[in-house]
């Protein structure tokens, strides 16, 4: 009994890491069609958050020190959520209704802010602050003076250039505060408060309280949303807009601050995902593109349109691909006779990335029963 | 008649200019450039053939695919796995023994023959691009599910060749630079020039091949699937198998580019699989100008030289330059290079030189500023 109770915590904290990771993921695609290939980064920035405030309180000293992932987690939520909303306002928004371009424009924000943040420095920050200043400003006036276009692009250009210039300029004042990267490209590690280390102990193993704190945050982080869907105004408006766009555009509804902020929520949603992954490993350039696949596959079999069906979908995937990694599936299935064959077959992918390739063919299957994922959007359409 | 002569004439005209620049490829450049750069061009010239697999399936028909380093990769291994097993009778390649393993893998066996090792370049990821098709465009999954689907598949294929060390060697993959070909090195001078010119036939062949596909009323039916497929399905046609055919047909072609990759490589390892190479291979096809067959080629030629020259001088910035290439050709430049050129750039070097603008309708109409205006305002 003990290995099943042990495969399925261990299944259902894989899968809770997935859930608030797809979380953000799955309301963004089921209001918008979009798929935002940057989730990923934007956990990754959740998780340099983290690091930055873990730093912030070692400074303050010890009692303050165990508290930090309280603070850190809305840091994390307001990083990721002002990244989103920067890239719905100025990328996204363009390409609504255009969902393959979309997923390039995302994956192409994937890089920049994969390099962004490994090479980020006080020039760089200094340049980016300069060319803002300039290029808002200058369409702050531009638009005052109702002047075309073109001036726009060239002052986009100019003010480009001057702020290249500048920052190649401080940087060669040579002070090495200033050209130091921040972060540089290794991983940093995030070292968990005393009161997260260690574990219940419960039989021959033990349920590690870091695992725990992220099922816990994942409930809360679950609950939050089904309550702002439902009991809130703009709750009311995300789900109205998700049904029929033009129907609520229609009605008064103000469909471009719903996007705005729902994907804003998204990308907030995946900072705090961020924050809780620190608690488990490293946090790198990279670490974003672990999870990105994952979590699609948890979009695509819960469905759109249905917190539901992501729940579901996140915890079948985290339990299965545990029991079937782990080999806890082979090891009970070799009791009994009869299905010899078959313990045999699950040893073979008894390793977490042979796992993958089972759960994927698992998922296809599935897709040939349910296309549309566990809890389809019912609706008069043929697109389906 | 007179324009099924007409026709002909351009087609002609069309097989001319491919030739000479073939010729010119094939023959003059090599004496320009240095060994360094042409072996880079070939590699190129060789991705350029997965470009236009790729234009095929998502500029025709509308489906972007984020896995075709699967199809890459397996061709890229049958060739590798032949170029292998170029040993003496009864000898083992050296990297089983690690693992000892003492007996060649029936995987294995069939590619002590060369036929049918090019045969399998193209027909395993015929097959395996057929198959994953056919499942997932049966349930009518299409979109941005396809791409998610297909970009997993990759993760899930990527996996799979890491941990078989027994089978392919792992992570570590096949080195083919050693190997002999006909009894020749395979990294030796001569043959990676002979991989050159192979390269630039293959890829005229795929031109070909494509440019028939695309024009018929096979072409046709693709660029109605990608525009409207709910409409070709009530128009009396089943779409699924249309676009099972096309994608296998891609894969088929990814195929052979990656075995021509992989010669002039020297090495070819499961990291050919990673996410981000597969969603490379679908810029090069946006920077030129998808649904225009010569734009995926410039378009991989573009980008290739622009990444070796920049990352060669700051490597730091070449991450920063593709993120910014993918956001620019989606928003600023939709239909790439070469769509930009068809569309507007013509009109505007003949304006250049002072000659009227050609005209879809009639100039009174297509030149009246009040349409212009109007136009402008509405967004067509």
């Amino acid at each position: 009994m003990l290995p099943i109770l042990d495969g399925l915590f261990n299944g259902i904290s894989i899968g809770s890491v997935l859930l608030i990771a797809a979380l953000g993921l799955a309301i963004v695609f089921g209001l918008m069609g979009v798929i935002n290939l940057a989730h990923g980064e934007l956990m990754m920035l959740g998780g340099y958050g983290t690091f930055v405030v873990q730093n912030v309180f070692k400074e303050l000293g010890e009692p303050w020190f165990n508290l930090y992932i309280f603070f850190a987690i809305p840091v994390a939520f307001i990083v990721a959520a002002l990244m989103g909303l920067i890239l719905e306002r100025s990328v996204i928004r363009f390409l609504y209704g255009r969902p393959l371009e979309t997923l390039l424009a995302t994956w192409g924000v994937s890089l920049i802010l994969q390099q962004f943040v490994r090479s980020v420095n006080w020039v760089m920050v200094i340049g980016m602050g300069v060319f803002c200043l300039l290029f808002f400003g200058a369409m702050f006036f531009l638009r005052r003076l109702r002047i075309g276009n073109w001036a726009l692009w060239l002052m986009g250009w100019l003010s480009l250039g001057i702020a290249i210039v500048s920052g190649i300029l401080i940087g060669k004042t040579g002070q090495e505060a200033l050209t130091k990267a921040w972060f540089s490209a290794r991983n940093v590690d995030v070292t968990a408060p005393e009161w997260l280390r260690g574990g219940v102990p419960l039989g021959n193993f033990q349920l590690p309280y870091a695992r725990l704190f992220i099922i816990g945050l994942t409930i809360i982080a679950v609950v939050g949303i089904y309550w702002f869907l439902n009991a809130s105004d703009w709750g009311l408006r995300i789900r109205s807009v998700t049904q029929n766009r033009t129907m609520s555009s229609c009605l008064g509804i103000p469909t471009a601050q719903v996007d705005a902020l729902t994907f804003a929520l998204g990308s907030g949603l995946a900072g705090i995902a961020g924050c809780a992954i620190t608690l488990l490993g490293s946090v790198g350039p990279n670490t974003g593109q672990n999870y990105i696949v994952d979590t699609f596959m948890v979009v695509v079999v819960g469905g759109v349109g249905n917190l539901l069906g992501t729940i579901v979908a996140a915890m079948a995937i985290g339990i299965l691909s545990y029991l079937i990694g782990s080999g806890t599936l082979a090891v009970l299935l070799v009791q009994v006779e009869p299905l010899k064959p078959l313990a045999d077959m699950f040893l073979f992918f008894a390793t977490t990335s042979m796992a993958k390739v089972l759960i994927f063919a698992l998922i296809i299957a599935f897709l040939q029963v349910k296309p549309a994922g566990i809890f389809p959007q019912k609706g008069r359409t043929v697109e389906l | 008649m007179k324009s099924q002569s007409i026709k002909k004439r351009q087609l002609l005209i069309e097989a001319g200019i491919v030739g000479a620049i073939a010729l010119l490829f094939a023959f003059l450049l090599p004496a320009f450039m240095s060994a360094f750069r042409l072996k880079l061009l070939g590699r190129f010239l060789s991705l350029a053939i997965v470009a236009l697999g790729i234009d095929l399936i998502w500029g025709y028909t509308g489906l972007l695919s984020l896995g075709h380093g699967i199809f890459f990769a397996l061709g890229g291994y049958a060739l590798a796995m032949h170029l292998t097993l170029q040993l003496p009778d009864g000898e083992l390649p050296e990297f089983f023994s690690l693992y000892g393993v003492s007996e060649l893998p029936w995987v294995w066996q069939p590619f002590y023959s060369f036929p049918i090792t090019i045969l399998a370049i193209i027909i395993v990821p015929s097959i395996v691009a057929g198959l994953l098709g056919y499942l997932v465009f049966r349930n009518r999954i299409k979109g941005v599910y396809f791409s998610i689907i297909t970009q997993a598949s990759l993760l899930v294929f990527y996996n799979f060749f890491n941990g078989q060390q027994k089978l392919i060697n792992g992570t570590n993959g096949l080195k083919t630079s050693t190997q002999n070909i006909f009894g020749v090195e395979a990294g030796s001078e001569p043959a990676q020039v002979a991989f050159y010119q192979v390269t630039i036939l293959l890829l005229i062949l795929t031109y070909c091949l494509c440019r028939w596909l695309t024009s018929g009323r096979f072409g046709r039916l693709l660029v109605a699937i990608r525009d409207d497929e709910v409409r070709v399905r009530f128009s009396g046609y089943n779409p699924t198998w249309f676009k099972v055919v096309v994608f296998a047909i891609s894969g088929g072609i990814a195929g052979v580019a990656g075995a021509l990759y992989t010669v002039q490589t020297g090495i070819i390892t499961p990291s050919i699989m990673e996410v981000a190479f597969s969603i490379e291979m679908v810029i090069w096809v946006a920077v030129g100008g998808r649904g225009t067959l010569i734009g995926a080629i410039i378009g991989t030629l573009l980008v290739g030289f622009a990444r070796s020259l920049l990352s060669e001088k700051f490597p730091e910035v070449w991450l920063f330059f593709q993120g910014a290439l993918f956001l620019i050709v989606v928003t600023v430049l939709p239909n790439g290079i070469v769509g930009w050129w068809r569309e507007e750039g013509v009109n505007m070097v003949r304006s250049l030189f002072g000659l009227r603008q050609e005209v879809v309708t009639y100039p009174s109409i297509d030149e009246a500023p009040e349409v212009q205006k109007e136009r402008e305002e509405i967004g067509s």
